[in-house]
């Protein structure tokens, strides 16, 4: 059955360029400008799919996002799940599949792009109906930054939906084109159609979703980004987003061909589309009949107009009788007939004379009234007040910088749109410092207006109680009148319970024509007033928005920023593996041909401990401390004291959280007496910062400190080993290497033989036990420097390590790494570094903690070596500690675990540090490790297993 | 038409019916034995375990709002009890044995589903961290595993593991006998079968003071009178501090938002629940269809029940880095919950210096998992005026000895 219920003539659509569309595989043909569902009306579908738990057959029934029943699942160009065919802009291939229910994901990556952007305003606009398009042009008269947005491809709102006659213009479409011209060529205006805000936050904050190339199908530009978030933060806001028409719930009222009166105008004017053939219309207020009249004057049959109110309004009446429409007032939908279209309308008197009745009809429009579109502004927390007078909620206190206007606020006509975003437009330009705009013209039309009150019905009472019931209120999620009175039977009370209970509003559409109805219903049933119950609450998005929109850019490379140091090209063309710590690529470690990790991570050590070896230790946090308290600040933050750190010397520190658990450890230099260069772990430098401002900023205001993250400024490359010395004199002739004139835990500065003279920080620390020095210089230099390096040191065999190799060597020393070695429940007591806190200083972060019962038990885990009984035996990290040889059932007791676990070339055997109970008065003894299906045995050793004496410190 | 499409309604898009009859609504009576404060998942909870083992009914069950309508209508139902600590897997253990009879117990759909449970670890140090909490639940006697970068494609086809992301997926921790629940229905579980036992359950009834006498607790003052109780449990997550300060007590518990969303509903393909804490997103597919998703807190404090979008836009960047194929999902709605959260992200259990006045907070963001082993410590620890083994590490003078179970270290974000 294809049949043409396209108009000759009307509507806002191209009828030069014909779109080819699918439906569950029905090829059809539609217009620029139509949407999917004006498409399917205009080749007479109405049903697009079928109901998620009855299977029932269902069809459009709004022109909007609104729409509760018409889903499709689009399957070309690009599959995309549950999609409204109200909102589906029309383009040449589409192919849509009507949704059960579930939509499906795509099973290929999608291949477009999606952006963000900001945009700042003094006002943001948002709907351009009548009232927003006053409001933003009375806001841009006065020079206002102004930016409005509308979810449609056109403005005008309900304008385009409508064809009086419009002032001296003549069409509302003549006076929405002169509006948008002179805000386009308003110098800091914005307009943003196809743009759908849909969430509002606090201080001005507004986001919308703009599709910018969706209606362009397969032939959208691939390198335009599909659609784009656009975070807007405006001095004021003005919402001007319209009214949903809901529904009268009735017997069989889900069938296809039952519409919104509104949507029926909407199809008629802007898409050139009839509904249908045979009309009814079904209202409780006067703003259907202009349904009915427009319909009938295009020559549908509608042979009567079903006014639940007993006195009809005389006027619309007459027009009424004049074109034959029957108006039976009193008289409400009972139920319908029809399997995949309505066939039949079966009427009745709600009260007094009369006789039920059936009508025959292929359409059904239905007006319930109008839902003011309140989302934004309820997530704004604005409290809404239930109108009883519309039978809806509206805004119900002022809320400070926004403004709700038109029919967003209630409003039912023109005028009252058009003045009220007239005076909101004025108020905004005013708050947000321009002179108070004069009034712009409003227009004025012949619209007709309601001449009476509407009435509120949510359902069309029954006798008794249907044993299927078919009065649906959420025609998404199947709900119906009788599941919302189970709810109540079942002791339920509040909205949010019954919503729950019944899943009505959980669905595509939120609710937006079912959710008022069910808060309706519900009244009645308990015998309470609407104004009592707290609506349920409107949450953001106010439409649905892609996944992929949402996360913009921020993926693949992009998902976090890559850091890489001055020297990582070298590293890269070397072939060094890579670790992810933090954001920084590190090398991990660097394969010769041939070599597995092991290899290459004993080769390196090796070289390390018996001649020279070099690692890129740029990713360090450097943080710049100046200021004349700097030394009183760090001796606040770290356990040891700082403040008489010389000048020209260095300090290794530890720092606790206030429950004197280690947070980070580095060293810290002194540059001068208000001056300290701190280190930070590479992963932690970010947090330490933090941390470090948040005790300025918050606790101590009165110290005189600044901070300054310098990570990046430098290149930094440990020169680890014997021969270190050799090299570092071979490039730095003007500094005395040795150790009496540079000794250990102290820094020089010097020009390095690089490059026509480098100037370089040298610091004289070791966090491998050898004999090393820290070179530091600008990270513009940090390749010269290293390939430097590198030739320096070749006759020496030097050898690049990375993070593998600087974890066992400093792992052989006991140096624990934080993070690794600790986990946030570990003392610097249980570090074995008691040396390392103060007993001097009257207070740091940490020392109140270190005096608490918990802290001084003897059982504490402490950091320990451990020895397999097999040398060849490399635990794995992770690992647990128990005390028995075999392994009890469940639970067993843990002693600690595993933190650091290598092969050591210099100690030629596997060892491993970690956490035990009680771990330094076990040293000597007998614990077990079990590793899968085995129990391994070790001895508890003191955690500094190579060079003790510490001899080979200074070469 | 050409096609029938009335047969095809989806799997899953029905759920199971609720009793056609759930609670009454008392007003409230003068005096209680015990009165709880916070009809949520633990309070009700707790009243259920109070009637059910230990016979006291004599109980109200206040909530300022509709029952189960603050965390525990919002949570992200993941229920698992792979911690670190001895102290924590006891409890979210003895909790997740309960949660294994729970249907038969509360008669009641609860839709408890063991799909099992990834935690995805994305370096090196996750890895050391991942293996050794599976070490550590092994011997503790839950069921854990580590599976590498293949294993967790094999039991989640769609997540991404090629090595060339940003945060590859080195691996994860799979607890098989974890999963999720319908968050609803197991508070209306609880709720009717207290009801059912005598328990009053009163709504829009917000405590406004804490009546105390010589050190003991006599009763609660709210807004629709004075409620006389000899014990007054105190379950009202977000807003713990607040309550515990008409007390006199100052609890170290910082209230942040926490956000989670869904998407609409999508025929299946998420088999299981992921979680990774380094990128920070969780997601699972619930029965219906819709993708559940959440992610870290909001860092700044506060008791508005939502939170701020960048997190939202954060924690999609980091789903689609994960699930490439959830691109066109869409976002259908989101919120928040008021999470309280502890020094040591461990919950707060147990007694107050306040006779009669008992402690339940701080479950940051895991209080759901928890629901029905918290109900039955608690209930005990109300009934007997001592902890029950289970909660007797989580008491409030821990932050004063020092004796912390810091789940920092092994999930940053404890969902």
């Amino acid at each position: 059955m294809t049949a043409n219920f396209r108009l000759p003539v009307g509507g806002r659509v191209n009828r030069d360029e014909a779109l080819r569309f699918s439906l569950d595989g029905r090829p059809m043909l539609g217009y620029r400008g139509d949407t999917l569902a004006s498409a399917l009306l205009a080749n007479g579908v109405h049903q697009v799919a079928t109901s998620i738990k009855y299977g029932r057959p269902r069809g459009i029934m709004a022109a909007g996002v609104e729409d509760a029943s018409a889903l499709v699942q689009i399957e070309e160009p690009f599959p995309e799940p549950m999609m409204s065919a109200t909102t589906v802009e029309l383009y040449d291939g589409l192919i849509a599949r009507g949704l059960p229910g579930q939509g499906r994901l795509a099973d290929r990556p999608d291949p477009a792009r999606y952006d963000a952007k900001h945009v700042h305003c003094d006002v943001v606009v948002v709907g351009a109906g009548p009232a927003g398009l006053v409001a933003a042009l009375t806001s841009a008269r006065s020079g206002a930054r102004v930016v409005l947005v509308d979810d449609q491809n056109q403005a005008g709102g309900a304008l385009l939906g409508s064809d009086e006659y419009f002032d001296d213009l003549g069409s509302p479409a003549a006076w929405v084109h002169e509006v948008l011209a002179e805000l386009r060529a308003t110098p800091g205006v914005l307009v943003l159609e196809r743009t759908t805000a849909f969430g509002a936050y606090d201080d001005g904050f507004l986001l919308a979703l703009q599709r910018r190339t969706d209606h362009l199908g397969a032939a959208a530009p691939k390198d335009v980004a599909r659609q784009r978030i656009w975070r807007i933060r405006a001095k004021q806001t003005v919402i001007a987003t319209g009214a949903h028409e809901r529904p009268v719930v009735f017997a069989d009222n889900d069938r296809p061909g039952i519409m919104l009166a509104g949507a029926a105008r909407t199809y008629l004017h802007r898409y050139g589309v009839l509904p249908g053939r045979r009309i009814v219309v079904f209202t409780t207020n006067d703003s259907a009949y202009t349904a009915a009249i427009e319909l009938a004057e295009t020559g549908v049959d509608v042979p009567m107009l079903l006014d639940a109110r007993a006195v009809p309004p005389e006027g619309l009446v007459a027009e009424c009788a004049a074109r034959g429409i029957e108006v039976r007032a009193g008289h409400a939908v009972t139920g319908t007939e029809g399997r995949e279209h309505i066939t039949d309308v079966h009427i009745a008197p709600l009260a007094g004379t009369g006789h039920p009745d059936t009508i025959m009809c292929d359409t059904l429009l239905v007006s319930g009234g109008w839902n003011p579109v309140v989302h934004l502004f309820s997530q704004l927390r604005g409290a809404l007040r239930y109108a009883p007078e519309l039978g809806a909620f509206v805004p119900g206190e002022e809320l400070p910088d926004v403004q709700v206007v038109g029919s967003a606020a209630g409003a039912l006509d023109l005028a009252s749109c058009v003045r009220q975003g007239g005076e909101a437009g004025r108020a905004a330009s005013e708050a947000a410092g321009f002179t108070r705009p004069a009034p712009v013209p409003l227009p004025t039309s012949d619209a007709r207006v309601a001449e009476a009150a509407a009435m509120v019905l949510w359902q069309v009472p029954e006798g008794a109680e249907p044993t299927a019931d078919t009065r649906f209120v959420d025609l998404q999620r199947d709900a119906t009148v009788s599941d919302v009175l189970r709810a109540t039977g079942a002791g339920l009370r509040s909205l949010e319970h019954i919503k729950r209970y019944t899943t009505i509003g959980t669905a595509h559409d939120q609710g937006k024509t079912s959710g008022m109805i069910a808060a309706g219903i519900v009244a009645e049933a308990l015998g309470v007033k609407i104004a009592e119950q707290r609506p349920t609450t409107f949450r953001p998005p106010y439409t649905s928005v892609p996944f992929a929109a949402l996360a913009g850019r921020d993926r693949g490379e992009l998902h976090d920023p890559v850091r890489i140091t001055a020297m990582h090209s070298w590293h890269v063309a070397q072939g060094a593996l890579f670790e992810d710590v933090g954001q920084w690529k590190r090398p991990w470690y660097y394969p010769r041909p041939g070599e597995d990790m092991a290899d290459a991570v004993l080769r390196e050590c090796r070289a390390a401990r018996e001649s020279v070896a070099l690692m890129d230790g740029s990713t360090l946090g450097k943080i710049d401390v100046q200021g004349q308290d700097s030394g009183e600040f760090l001796d606040m933050l770290y356990t040891n004291m700082m403040s008489n750190l010389k000048v020209g010397r260095i300090r290794y520190g530890v720092m606790c959280g206030v429950d004197g658990m280690v947070i980070d450890d580095g060293t810290v230099i002194r540059l001068a007496e208000d001056r300290f260069l701190v280190t930070t772990t590479t992963g932690n430098a970010a947090k330490i910062l933090e941390w470090m401002e948040e005790w300025l900023q918050t606790e101590w205001p009165h110290l005189r400190v600044f901070l300054t993250s310098v990570t990046e400024h430098w290149a930094t490359v440990p020169l680890v080993g014997p021969r270190s010395r050799d090299v570092l004199a071979s490039l730095a002739p003007e500094l005395d290497v040795s150790n009496e004139a540079f000794g250990f835990m102290s820094w020089r500065d010097t020009v390095l033989d690089v490059t026509g003279g480098v100037a370089a920080r040298v610091c004289r620390i070791s966090f491998s036990g050898e004999l090393a020095y820290e070179i530091n210089v600008n990270a513009w230099h940090g390749r010269a420097l290293w390939e430097a390096l590198m030739a320096a040191g070749e006759p020496y065999g030097i050898t690049p390590y990375g993070t593998e190799t600087m974890h066992v060597l400093r792992a052989e020393k006991g140096y624990p790494i934080i993070g690794q070695d600790t986990d946030g429940t570990v003392t610097p007591q249980d570090l074995g570094m008691s040396w390392a806190v103060s007993k001097k200083k009257p207070d740091f972060i940490g020392k109140r903690s270190f005096a608490r019962s918990e802290n001084n038990r003897p059982d504490r885990k402490q950091l320990v070596g451990l020895l397999p009984a097999n040398p060849a035996t490399v635990l794995p990290e992770g690992a647990q500690i128990i005390e028995s040889a075999h392994l009890p059932e469940p639970p067993v007791r843990m002693l600690g675990h595993v933190t650091s676990s290598y092969a050591s070339a210099a100690l030629d055997r596997g060892f491993a540090l970690a956490v035990v109970r009680s771990g330094r008065d076990r040293i000597g003894e007998t614990l077990y490790v079990p590793v899968a299906d085995d129990v391994v045995p070790v001895t508890v050793t003191d955690s500094v297993l190579f060079d003790k004496e510490g001899t080979r410190r200074d070469g | 038409m050409t096609t029938d499409r009335r047969t095809a309604v989806p799997p899953g898009a029905d759920l199971p019916d609720h009793p056609s009859f759930l609670w009454p609504n008392p007003d409230p009576a003068k005096s209680y034995d015990v009165v709880i404060v916070g009809g949520g998942g633990h309070g009700l909870a707790t009243a259920y375990y109070l009637a059910k083992v230990h016979g006291i009914t004599n109980v109200a069950v206040l909530d300022k709002g509709w029952l189960a309508g603050g965390n525990m209508a919002r949570n992200t139902t993941i229920i698992r009890s792979n911690y670190l600590w001895d102290e924590s897997s006891g409890i979210y253990e003895h909790s997740l044995k309960l949660w294994e009879n729970l249907e038969a117990e509360l008669d009641y759909p609860i839709l408890f589903d063991q799909r099992g449970v990834l935690n995805l670890a994305h370096s090196l140090q996750d890895v050391r961290d991942s293996v050794r909490r599976v070490n550590a639940n092994r011997l503790n006697g839950i069921d854990a595993e580590w599976v590498d970068a293949d294993g967790v494609q094999e039991l989640c086809p769609i997540v991404n593991v090629s090595p060339d992301v940003r945060y590859p997926v080195l691996g994860a921790t799979y607890q098989p006998r974890a999963g999720i629940a319908k968050h609803d229905y197991v508070a209306w579980g609880y709720a009717r079968a207290a009801a059912a036992m005598g328990v009053d359950l009163i709504q829009n009834c917000e405590v406004t003071g804490i009546d105390t006498v010589g050190g003991r607790v006599r009763g609660v003052r709210t807004t629709r009178g004075r409620v006389a109780a000899g014990k007054v449990a105190l379950c009202a997550a977000g807003h713990s501090s607040v309550l515990a300060a008409m007390a006199g007590l100052r609890l170290p518990v910082q209230s942040h938002p926490l956000q989670a969303l869904v998407s609409e509903l999508l025929e299946p393909v998420h088999p299981t629940v992921v979680m990774s804490n380094a990128v920070h997103v969780y997601v699972s597919q619930a029965h219906k269809g819709e993708l559940v998703m959440g992610a870290g807190i909001d860092s700044y404090n506060g008791y508005g029940q939502r939170g701020s979008f960048h997190i939202i836009e954060r924690q999609m960047a980091a789903a689609l880095e994960l699930f490439p194929i959830f691109a066109r999902a869409h976002l259908l709605r989101t919120w928040a919950g008021i999470v309280d959260v502890s020094p040591d992200a461990s919950p707060i259990v147990g007694l107050t210096p306040i006779d009669g006045l008992y402690l339940n907070c701080g479950w940051g963001t895991g209080g759901f998992k928890a629901t029905p082993g918290l109900g039955d410590c608690f209930a005990h620890t109300v009934a007997k005026d001592k902890p029950h083994q289970f909660n007797e590490p989580f008491t409030l003078e821990r932050f004063t000895t020092g004796a912390l179970v810091d789940e920092h270290g092994a999930a940053a974000v404890a969902h």
